[in-house]
């Protein structure tokens, strides 16, 4: 299958990755994987004082295709407010990828990733 | 023919089979009565390869060549469901997942992607212990991780045994995390066999 340049850009030179101190007050950590295909994402996020999100790094096992999801989304983050964040649909990084039908479920992965990393940092700064 | 045998074959006698049985839908819909075995985890795989055979004997379309074509249709499509329904309950976690099915409970394994984090973290570590080991051709570490699947695999059927009849939600999630283990063993196995080529 042919992948996108887009995903092959993010693929080939992934944004962000690694990792950030998850017992940080100030910063969420998201997991989630797809158990019919096996990928596993890694996805956190650190907020400033103000609520916005300054920095994000993800790691992520699993095709191109989740790689280039993980990646993008990382770019997409930084700068948001956690509402603006938990707007990011999986259509638009499905739409921005150009993700063939079969692949959408990277781009729901990353959606489910950000979920789940606002999910923490609220959970853990007491919301 | 034969009205009163609740089976849709006949297991003793080389006879062609009531294929159009008022039971056989009945059948169709439940694996474990098609093969007359208790409808539970834990299974006699000796029990489940003989009733399998005697199955697919009585209904092989080989024995249909001369018959009608409503028949021979009808050994076809009975041949394929005794399959399916071999490999169904053969494999531990499609035969969780059939018994949750039956209780109408959906493990949605193509959808749901939240998961204990702990559990994603040790996927995670077997990945990249498979990638190094993969890098320096290592199969004697490949095997090793292959044995801690496997375990690790045992132990969440043994869970799953007892969810099933107890805690059916708990039950969909082992399945989720038994669905994660057979991928990365199945790709274990394949780069072992890539290896030894």
């Amino acid at each position: 299958m042919a992948y996108s340049d887009k995903v092959l850009d993010h693929y080939e030179n992934p944004r962000n990755v690694g990792s950030l101190d998850k017992n940080d007050p100030n910063v969420g950590t998201g997991m989630v994987g797809a158990p019919a295909c096996g990928d596993v994402m890694k996805l956190q996020i650190k907020v400033n004082d103000a609520g916005v999100i300054e920095d994000a790094k993800f790691k992520t096992y699993g095709c191109g295709s989740a790689i280039a999801s993980s990646s993008l989304v990382t770019e997409w983050l930084k700068g948001k407010t956690l509402d603006q964040a938990q707007e990011i649909k999986n259509s638009a990084i499905a739409e921005e990828l150009a993700l063939p039908p079969v692949k959408i479920h990277c781009s729901v992965l990353a959606e489910d990733a950000i979920k789940s990393a606002i999910a923490d940092l609220k959970s853990k700064q007491g919301h | 023919m034969v009205a009163g045998n609740p089976l849709p074959f006949k297991p003793d006698q080389g006879t062609a089979m009531p294929l159009l049985h008022a039971g056989f839908l009945e059948y169709m819909q439940n694996y474990f009565a098609l093969f007359q075995l208790p409808q539970q985890f834990e299974l006699d795989l000796t029990q489940l390869d003989s009733q399998y055979r005697k199955l697919q004997a009585e209904v092989h379309p080989d024995k249909f060549v001369s018959a009608s074509p409503a028949e021979r249709m009808h050994s076809m499509q009975m041949a394929t469901l005794a399959n399916e329904a071999y490999q169904t309950l053969k494999h531990p976690t499609a035969r969780a997942r059939y018994l949750l099915q039956l209780q109408g409970i959906t493990t949605d394994e193509e959808n749901n992607t939240a998961m204990p984090a702990d559990f994603l973290m040790a996927q995670m570590e077997w990945r990249e212990a498979i990638d190094d080991a993969k890098y320096s051709k290592d199969i004697a570490a490949l095997d090793t991780l292959l044995k801690d699947m496997r375990a690790q695999a045992t132990t969440l059927q043994q869970q799953v045994a007892t969810e099933i009849e107890t805690a059916p939600t708990l039950a969909a999630l082992t399945v989720r995390k038994l669905r994660f283990i057979d991928k990365v063993s199945e790709d274990v196995n394949q780069l072992i066999a890539q290896l030894e080529d």
